[in-house]
């Protein structure tokens, strides 16, 4: 367990830093919107799922329209039913860790835990559960105090949320690195690039998700035999 | 809004969320196999998603207006550079970033 804890931190370390800065703008976000440091504070904990509630806040300033926030909701966390299948296997068998892990996988989580080479000698299921507590410790305590310090913070840190993209291009390089094709990257590139084009920053996602599954699917073929050419 | 109007908005939210993340799990139990075709998903996926959230990344940035997306390139292509070179995550990932803020601080200002 403890063993577990010193091998997971150092794989947060760069989500420490992003979180703290994404979620004190969050929460500075929200205090200059006119709401009080307790709704960082629950709204991180119970949602946990950062592009979310920063669109959270402008629905909470809009009419009141349960049905639609649903149903924005359902398009905009869509991707985690796929973190979910990617997921189904090695969640298996995690007892009462599994449904935490599962609530608090969001997109910087998944792909740790997905991507971590874990030692032998260290619990899996202890290093996932540390990952995604010290990932929401992170995220939870950044909004909150961004709450609280609103517009004390003066920033000089201009830049300092690519910390996310660099580590989304890491992990993008080392599941790169690990497959010899390379069939999958390329569609997930180019769906995403193409549906940006077409459908605007704020509403490609979905189409994107639609795209890859479609590609998936269709090259199910070509893409199992050349896997079990490798294997 | 009230109150209990804003409650019930996080709420949905909150259950929105949730939903997406416990579905897979609660469609295919551990019990029973996984059908072929969700495990070849669960296989193939990560690479096009991981792909996706780089572009996810990237959405807000514009290649026709003032600093074109350089800054952006010039420091995915350092942390590229970096990783391939010392395959360091950490190192790659605090180099990308530290030359992407000297980049838009004092460099495309």
């Amino acid at each position: 367990m403890k063993k577990a804890l010193i091998c997971a931190f150092p794989h947060t370390i760069p989500i420490f830093a992003g979180f703290w800065f994404l979620g004190m703008t969050y929460g500075i976000y929200m205090n200059v919107s006119g709401f009080s440091f307790w709704y960082p504070l629950i709204m991180s904990l119970t949602i946990f799922g950062g592009s979310l509630e920063f669109v959270a806040v402008s629905m909470l300033l809009s009419p009141f329209a349960p049905l639609q926030v649903f149903i924005m909701t359902l398009m905009i966390q869509a991707r985690h039913l796929f973190y979910g299948i990617s997921m189904l296997d090695k969640f298996k068998g995690m007892g009462w860790k599994k449904p935490y892990l599962i609530f608090g996988m969001c997109d910087e989580t998944f792909s740790i835990n997905y991507t971590a080479e874990i030692p032998e000698n260290v619990d899996r299921g202890w290093f996932y559960f540390w990952v995604t507590l010290l990932n929401r410790f992170y995220w939870v305590s950044g909004a909150t105090i961004g709450g609280i310090l609103g517009n004390f913070i003066t920033f000089n840190t201009k830049g300092l949320d690519f910390v996310m993209t660099a580590m989304f291009v890491v992990i993008f390089m080392e599941q790169w690195l690990k497959e010899k094709h390379h069939a999958s990257e390329w569609i997930g590139l180019g769906s995403s690039v193409a549906c940006l084009v077409l459908f605007g920053a704020d509403s490609f996602l979905v189409p994107t998700m639609i795209c890859i599954l479609v590609l998936l699917t269709a090259l199910q073929k070509p893409l199992k035999q050349k896997g079990e050419a490798v294997a | 809004m009230t109150l209990w109007q804003q409650a019930i908005t996080i709420l949905m939210c909150v259950l929105g969320t949730m939903l997406t993340r416990f579905l897979p799990f609660l469609v295919f139990s551990s019990r029973r196999p996984t059908p072929k075709y969700i495990q070849y998903l669960g296989q193939v996926l990560p690479g096009a998603i991981f792909a996706m959230l780089v572009v996810y990344c990237l959405r807000n940035v514009s290649p026709l207006q003032y600093s074109y997306g350089l800054p952006e390139l010039i420091a995915i292509a350092v942390t590229i550079g970096l990783h391939l070179w010392k395959r360091q995550m950490l190192l790659s990932i605090a180099g990308g970033t530290v030359c992407y803020m000297l980049l838009v601080q004092w460099v495309f200002v």
